[in-house]
């Protein structure tokens, strides 16, 4: 029992960068803007936030400085596509491939230099309840922080004025437009602020969950974050399930990699990005035309379960997301 | 309020599409501004409620001068517009659109908003439901709702853009009646048409506008229309009166409403015996397609008829349509096409038997946009490796002198006008074609381009071809149908003789007054 305990409190942790990067690639793509250097700004900022955090020996400013470094490449990215209206996938990727290397060739002399890390801070009475104590409370800021994050992100688009605003945005800008909304500007603030968000992704890793920097240190992530945004259907709670999910799935790869001793540690390696593709692949496949004409077709007693199902699980992407604005 | 505006003038390229318009709009009345389309209305109306700016000119509210940055400006300076297909957010629910993006003092609250959002629906004769989603509403019910949301945000004065567009006859009559209110109670009401009708029952004064000039200003409703034809369409009219008002689809001197009458179809409605080969033959054809549902349908379509189909939005026009095209299979029954059973087969095998289908939305399921004409005609080539451009260039050529379609064999179709889309769509249509199924086939269209696809789809029928459309046009129903087929809550009456039916008895079946199922 105590063991479940640490282990579900292990993936709180482990999921933490991701929900940072994910509730950060939400945030833009809900007003409109994809932002698909997600892997680079994780990587550069996971690299910039370790070195400032090693020079000033300061875990705060680390943080800073990851969050200014994803704010500075979503500002580029909405230059691009935004103001000087190229296409927001290409410009993303090439950021994205841009980061990589940069940070490969900028953060070399810090490669596997010890350096500070985010403090351990159990809180204390909540941290000896027993089981929810082990699960929720002994971490660190960073994690508490993730599970503030959340229900913010979703409070904040689903109950504010502002969310609203945002929503249409990424639904209908010339319906925005119309209301007065200052459309480019506002797509500019919610990407540059989920850019920010990523960053600090970056950041999570140097600093806190894979301590210290080495090349190529979180590779992948990014596009990770990217399929668990589709897969969560755009709403910030299963956004959040799908990283928890992930983290789960990684945490049993690396129990499994122990017991089952004669399979290659590859297969561990790869095994949550896979099913990650067979998860996405599945929401997908029950949300299709096809699957809804085979769903139509089905008795009556059965339809409307079903129909209601896959109305649960197969979200639409925010209509207007990677369309370029032009006021009339 | 008052709205004047002094030598506006705004020019998209080398158009000039309004042209130093002076006009003056008093408060407390309905105005209603007319010309063809492509006019000029929908510019100055979008430059006074701030969704483009002048090139020149002068905007005065109340005597004030205002320089309008956007729409938001506009709207804090009391000036509202509803655009022909409002601007929503059709993932929102009614509540949440009312709140977007709103000013605070507006709605204080999501609960005020929802009072605010029932008490004005009710006051205006809407019937709004506030968690309703946007995307699940008619057109007529999001024009309602942007009308609400922009008084609730402060205008006291709205601007409608062609409202009458795409909703039922019942809608715009709780539309006018709700205007007819707004005006009363000292709002301005700007209402933008190519329907003299329309602007006849509704306006307290009319301005007509002429490739971007003012040719009309503030003329005292009534006016006779002929007055107004000659007003919209220049010289045209004066040259050939009788003619070029047939052309306008109005008839003069006659209550509006009333058919036009073409010369040779009431001999040819005769000339249709029991012999005359069918081309659609449905039997107890049970089909559904999300809330929609026809049930045990039984219906013969002979060789060279027009059938309309009447009915309020989304009440199985549609579904017949798809139904006719293979678009849709049934569940049950089977369907005939040229005496061959199709129940089952492909939309390919349709195609093959002669079966072709308009949709509505043109830019959606019609066309290609970014393709031209002779990209099309490639692409109706048999299958192959190659496409033979010179073929595809010649076919291109001949279509544009035979549909007179203002463009090259190159041109984007998506950069013609809605007019000339449509005639592009009708002469990709195969000279085999045997049975041609079109919703709204005149959609958005002024009078003189509806008339010249009419003129099209009737060249067809001659040759054998019969066609199945919807309308939500009275007039157009009466005119060209042979049969109207009215549908109402779900059900389908029988094939009702045009002869047999007048305009009033129209609206009433669409209502559901006296309206009869076709015997199962």
């Amino acid at each position: 029992m105590n063991q479940l305990a640490i282990d579900l409190g292990a993936v709180l942790a482990a999921a933490s960068p991701l929900i940072f990067a994910t509730m950060g690639a939400l945030l833009s793509e809900r007003s409109g803007v994809i932002n698909l250097s997600l892997d680079g700004t994780i990587m550069l900022g996971a690299m910039g936030g370790f070195t400032v955090a090693l020079v000033t020996s300061s875990v705060p400013l680390g943080f800073g400085a990851a969050a200014l470094i994803g704010a500075a490449i979503a500002l580029i990215l909405c230059i691009l596509s935004l103001t000087l209206g190229q296409s927001q996938t290409a410009v993303g990727f090439v950021l994205a491939l841009l980061g990589i290397e940069l940070s490969s060739f900028l953060g070399a002399p810090v490669v596997r230099v010890p350096g500070p890390s985010v403090p351990f801070l159990p809180i204390p009475l909540l941290a000896d309840l027993p089981i929810v104590g082990v699960i929720f409370f002994r971490h660190n800021l960073l994690i508490y922080l993730s599970f503030l994050l959340v229900p913010f992100i979703w409070w904040m688009l689903f109950h504010t004025r502002m969310g609203l605003t945002v929503r249409a945005l990424g639904e209908r800008p010339a319906a925005a437009f119309a209301r007065g909304v200052p459309v480019t500007r506002m797509r500019y603030l919610m990407c540059i602020l989920g850019g920010a968000l990523v960053g600090i992704a970056g950041a999570a890793y140097s600093l806190d969950l894979r301590q210290g920097w080495s090349y190529r240190h979180t590779f992948g992530m990014g596009w990770i974050a990217l399929a668990i945004v589709i897969f969560g259907g755009w709403r910030p709670w299963r956004v959040a399930f799908g990283c928890y999910l992930f983290a789960a799935l990684e945490i049993v790869a690396l129990r499994s990699q122990r017991t089952m001793a004669g399979v290659p540690t590859q297969v561990f390696q790869v095994a949550p990005f896979v099913l990650m593709i067979l998860v996405l692949a599945l929401v997908n496949l029950v949300s299709s035309p096809q699957a809804l004409r085979r769903i139509a077709s089905l008795p009556p007693i059965l339809r409307g379960p079903v129909a209601m199902l896959v109305s649960r699980l197969a979200v639409a992407a925010p209509a207007a997301l990677g369309q370029r604005f032009e006021r009339p | 309020m008052e709205i004047a505006v002094t030598n506006l003038t705004k020019t998209f390229g080398s158009l000039r599409a309004n042209d130093r318009l002076s006009l003056r709009f008093a408060s407390g009345k309905i105005h209603g501004v007319l010309g063809e389309n492509g006019a000029g209305k929908s510019t100055l109306m979008k430059l006074v409620s701030g969704f483009l700016q002048p090139d020149a000119g002068q905007l005065e509210f109340d005597g004030q001068p205002v320089r309008l940055r956007g729409p938001g400006d506009a709207l804090g300076a009391g000036v509202g517009m509803v655009h022909q297909d409002p601007l929503d957010v059709p993932g929102f629910t009614a509540l949440e659109n009312l709140l977007c993006a709103a000013p605070r003092r507006a709605f204080p609250s999501r609960a005020m908003a929802r009072t605010t959002l029932t008490t004005m629906a009710q006051r205006l004769g809407f019937t709004l439901a506030p968690d309703t989603p946007v995307g699940a509403m008619t057109v007529g019910q999001r024009q309602q709702l942007e009308i609400v949301r922009l008084l609730a945000c402060g205008a006291r004065t709205l601007i409608l853009d062609e409202p009458t567009t795409g909703i039922t006859a019942a809608q715009a009559q709780a539309l006018f009646e709700a205007l007819r209110q707004l005006a009363a109670d000292g709002n301005t009401v700007l209402f933008v048409s190519h329907k003299l009708d329309e602007v006849a029952a509704l306006c307290d004064t009319v301005s007509v506008l002429r490739t971007g000039q003012l040719v009309g200003e503030q003329l005292p409703m009534p006016q006779p229309q002929q007055r107004l034809l000659e007003l919209m369409f220049g010289e045209r009219i004066v040259q050939t009166s009788g003619q070029a008002l047939l052309l306008a689809g109005v008839t003069v001197n006659e209550p509006p409403g009333v058919p036009v009458v073409h010369p040779g179809q009431d001999e040819r409605s005769s000339e249709a015996s029991p012999t005359t080969p069918l081309v659609w033959q449905l039997e107890q054809v049970t089909a559904r397609e999300g809330m929609v549902r026809l049930r045990n349908v039984d219906l013969r379509i002979p060789q060279g008829r027009v059938i309309g189909l009447a009915g309020l939005d989304g009440s199985g026009q549609q579904l017949l349509l798809r139904l006719l095209a293979g678009r849709l299979h049934p569940d049950s029954g089977r369907i005939l096409v040229n005496g061959v059973d199709m129940t089952r087969a492909r939309t390919r095998t349709y195609r093959e038997a002669g079966i072709e289908y308009l949709p509505a939305d043109r830019m959606r399921d019609g066309i290609v946009g970014a393709l031209s004409l002779t990209d099309h005609f490639a692409l109706l080539q048999p299958a192959g490796i190659t496409v033979d451009r010179q073929v595809a260039v010649q076919a291109a050529r001949d279509a544009i002198a035979a549909y007179e379609i203002k463009a090259t064999p190159i041109t984007p179709l998506i950069a013609l006008s809605g007019g000339n889309q449509q005639r592009a769509m009708l002469a990709l249509v195969p000279d085999a074609c045997r049975g041609l199924a079109c919703e709204q086939p005149t959609r958005g269209l002024d009078v003189a381009s509806a008339q010249g696809i009419w003129q099209r789809l009737q060249a067809r029928c001659a040759t054998g071809c019969s066609v199945v459309f919807a309308s939500a046009d009275l007039d157009e129903l009466m005119a060209y149908s042979d049969e109207i087929l009215v549908f109402f809550a779900g059900e389908m009456s029988a094939l009702l003789p045009r002869a047999t039916l007048t305009g009033a008895r129209l609206a009433e079946l669409i209502g559901g007054v006296g309206f009869e199922r076709s015997a199962p």
